[in-house]
């Protein structure tokens, strides 16, 4: 292992009996290792319960974050134990209430808002762009704007063409704004501390079908600093750079490159923006090869940024072009085999990195 | 017609022995510091001395200065749009600071990095001009959210032209302001056009805050002229004392510019008959005879004042002029907050 920073193994998915075991709140299964298992969602809420006790300027607004508990489950139980005061419903109005936690955040709180998805941020695209991320620069650093912006990014099953934006590479675009897509529990909880502790606005990119991942992590509090990867698997071959859900489709076409005798080095940014280019150019000089995979379009992606970097500072270093593997310039269709073809998935990381390898 | 004719006859007498010598003669020269400010300012831009955009607030002085005289400075908030220059001078901040913004200075309010349309003050709770049409409304909106929040007894007033109220986050702001009894005041500076559209071909209602009111719960006001300060400051007192009890409001104020939308318009969607109508209505003048009428000026101290703003301006257009520029490692200062 190369990685300075290793994050600790991933469990298997496993049945659990919500009788008898949490699968959502902010309480994980305390185990007798002294660490804790904790899936992604539960990770966040921890995160937020345990930052909200420290921090009486943090509140969550959202849609249906209060009292059904979260659409996805990831505030439940924080109106019960923060009261309706910091855990507040809103009516569908994301234009609106990102607004409202633009002005409440240049007032002194920090405000924590949930997109229902992250399709539904596109209302509220002003807001985010015009107000948010251009706050600090154009009042000279006066006001600063400590806003997160949560939900799930990325594909949703079979939810077609409307629910099924990756917006990583749309929000790095802009200046002011910092862009966080976690892969795993144990990065999820220690990028949202960083997060709320922090002083400028941060889309935070969850992933809906990732929600259920568990993973042993410190019952201690822990932060992860903003543009530092991590390498999820180690190998000399290639180099895969993957980010939030394709980490694990990455992880799972390794295995499968590994049987045909090349290893790939997976490394996860953890962080979009700001990009940890140095631990990818690292890989890159060792492996000599490297292949994005993401699940933004290619034009303009997050792999077209990465390749346009390496060029510049590790060009001798490659022998082959940098591939990039990102959902087809498809909106996304309903029928299952036409979802399949559309998102990055192993088949197709297998065939990008066979390529890059020239076998 | 701004002026309506079925405008309530107010008790000007009454209203000015309310307000007292002392606060009429101050908001008096606050708004003829706001004039003269921005005529100088349209002349530097002639001069090439400004670029970009120029949104002067000249003709609608009364109504900023009606409501500032009733707001505290670090406890209550303010954010407008982009004709933003007559909050920020209401509010106590140096013309120094904001004209050198103006000519782009690193001595500018916010460092040359915004120009005439984002002036801001932490200090005085000011959050600014803002150049997206409706942008500010939200964040007015959660202003009076965290004034809510801490319990500061605190409000906000968000300023908007009624080329704003088409916009959703004009209603968004509203609803949510209502539902969550905020201390939220909606201005609506209603000077007749958008750009060169007139408000009637823009906006399907009349008396836009008593039409929209009732569909958020909230109380509306109208104020009938909105070039008359002894109206506007009438009804700011009533609006504010009423927003303190943790209520939003929504006020029409009908007023005019006299200058175009910015300074590159040259007015043709409207008469020259209907600039002076408004012109003879101008609020600096009434409110001048008003002071002279009561006996509290007169013709050779309204010179006086009139020489000593000059005096003010034509100073911080020097200091903006002999200001240096940004050094370069200003250009990415500031991206992030620290």
């Amino acid at each position: 292992m190369t990685a300075a920073t290793v994050s600790p193994p991933l469990k298997p998915s496993r049945n659990l009996d919500p009788k008898t075991e949490p699968i959502n709140g902010p309480k994980g299964v305390l185990l007798s290792n002294g660490r804790q298992l904790v899936s992604m969602r539960i990770a966040i809420c921890q995160a937020l319960c345990e930052e909200m006790q420290r921090d009486d300027a943090i509140f969550i607004m959202g849609e249906e974050v209060a009292q059904y508990q979260g659409a996805y489950k990831v505030t439940k139980g924080l109106l019960d134990q923060f009261g309706p005061e910091r855990v507040i419903d809103t009516p569908i109005t994301e234009s609106g209430f990102t607004g409202l936690a633009v002005g409440a955040a240049m007032t002194g709180l920090r405000p924590v808002i949930e997109y229902m998805s992250w399709n539904f941020s596109l209302v509220a695209f002003d807001q985010i762009i015009s107000n948010a991320s251009k706050m600090s620069y154009m009042t000279g650093g006066m006001f600063s704007v400590p806003l997160v912006m949560r939900g799930p990014n990325g594909a949703g099953p079979r939810v077609s063409s409307q629910h099924s934006h990756a917006v990583e590479a749309l929000f790095s675009h802009f200046p002011g704004l910092i862009v966080v897509s976690p892969s795993t529990p144990y990065d999820a909880k220690g990028l949202m501390k960083t997060a709320l502790r922090q002083n400028n606005p941060v889309c935070f990119l969850e992933n809906e079908m990732i929600y259920g991942l568990e993973q042993e992590i410190p019952v201690e509090d822990y932060q992860i600093p903003f543009g530092k990867g991590d390498i999820k698997r180690a190998g000399g071959d290639c180099t895969v750079v993957a980010v939030s859900r394709s980490v694990h489709w990455s992880l799972e076409a390794a295995e499968q490159l590994a049987k045909d005798g090349i290893e790939c080095e997976v490394v996860d940014p953890r962080t979009v923006k700001p990009l940890d280019i140095d631990l990818i150019a690292a890989s890159v000089r060792k492996t000599n090869r490297c292949v994005v995979v993401e699940e933004c379009y290619q034009t303009g992606g997050v792999g077209a940024e990465i390749a346009a970097r390496l060029q510049d500072i590790c060009f001798d270093d490659l022998d082959a072009p940098v591939g990039r593997v990102t959902t087809t310039e498809n909106p996304m269709p309903y029928a299952a085999n036409l979802e399949n073809e559309t998102l990055p998935k192993p088949h197709r990381i297998v065939a990008a990195v066979k390529k890059a390898c020239y076998r | 017609m701004a002026v309506s004719s079925t405008a309530p006859t107010i008790d000007r007498v009454a209203i000015r022995a309310q307000m007292g010598k002392e606060r009429l003669l101050r908001i008096y020269q606050q708004m003829l510091l706001v004039r003269r400010f921005e005529e100088r300012a349209a002349i530097q831009y002639q001069a090439r001395k400004i670029l970009g955009f120029l949104h002067l607030y000249i003709g609608q002085e009364a109504v900023a200065g009606g409501f500032y005289d009733h707001l505290e400075g670090g406890k209550d908030y303010s954010v407008t749009s982009y004709r933003c220059h007559a909050q920020a001078l209401f509010l106590g901040l140096d013309p120094k600071e904001l004209m050198a913004e103006l000519f782009g200075k690193i001595t500018g309010n916010v460092r040359g990095k915004g120009g005439s349309m984002h002036f801001f003050s932490k200090e005085k709770g000011y959050l600014g001009g803002h150049g997206i049409v409706g942008g500010q409304i939200p964040v007015g909106t959660g202003a009076a959210f965290t004034a809510k929040y801490r319990k500061t007894g605190g409000v906000s007033v968000t300023f908007l032209g009624d080329g704003a109220v088409p916009q959703g986050t004009f209603h968004e702001s509203l609803n949510m302001a209502s539902l969550w009894n905020l201390p939220a005041i909606y201005v609506i500076e209603n000077n007749m056009y958008g750009m060169g559209t007139a408000c009637t071909r823009a906006v399907a209602v009349q008396d836009m805050a008593v039409a929209k009111a009732p569909g958020y719960n909230m109380k509306a006001w109208t104020i009938r002229d909105g070039l008359d300060l002894f109206e506007c400051w009438a009804v700011a007192k009533e609006v504010v004392a009423y927003a303190r009890t943790g209520k939003p409001a929504l006020v029409e104020a009908k007023t005019y510019r006299y200058r175009g939308h910015s300074v590159s318009d040259a007015g043709q969607y409207r008469s020259k008959e209907e600039l002076e109508r408004y012109q003879q209505l101008d609020p600096i003048e009434r409110v001048k005879k008003d002071l002279i009428e009561a006996g509290w000026l007169t013709d050779a101290g309204a010179e006086q004042i009139d020489e000593q703003v000059q005096t003010r301006v034509r100073e911080a257009v020097q200091f903006a002029d002999e200001s240096p520029e940004p050094p370069l490692d200003e250009l990415f200062k500031d991206v992030y907050a620290k």
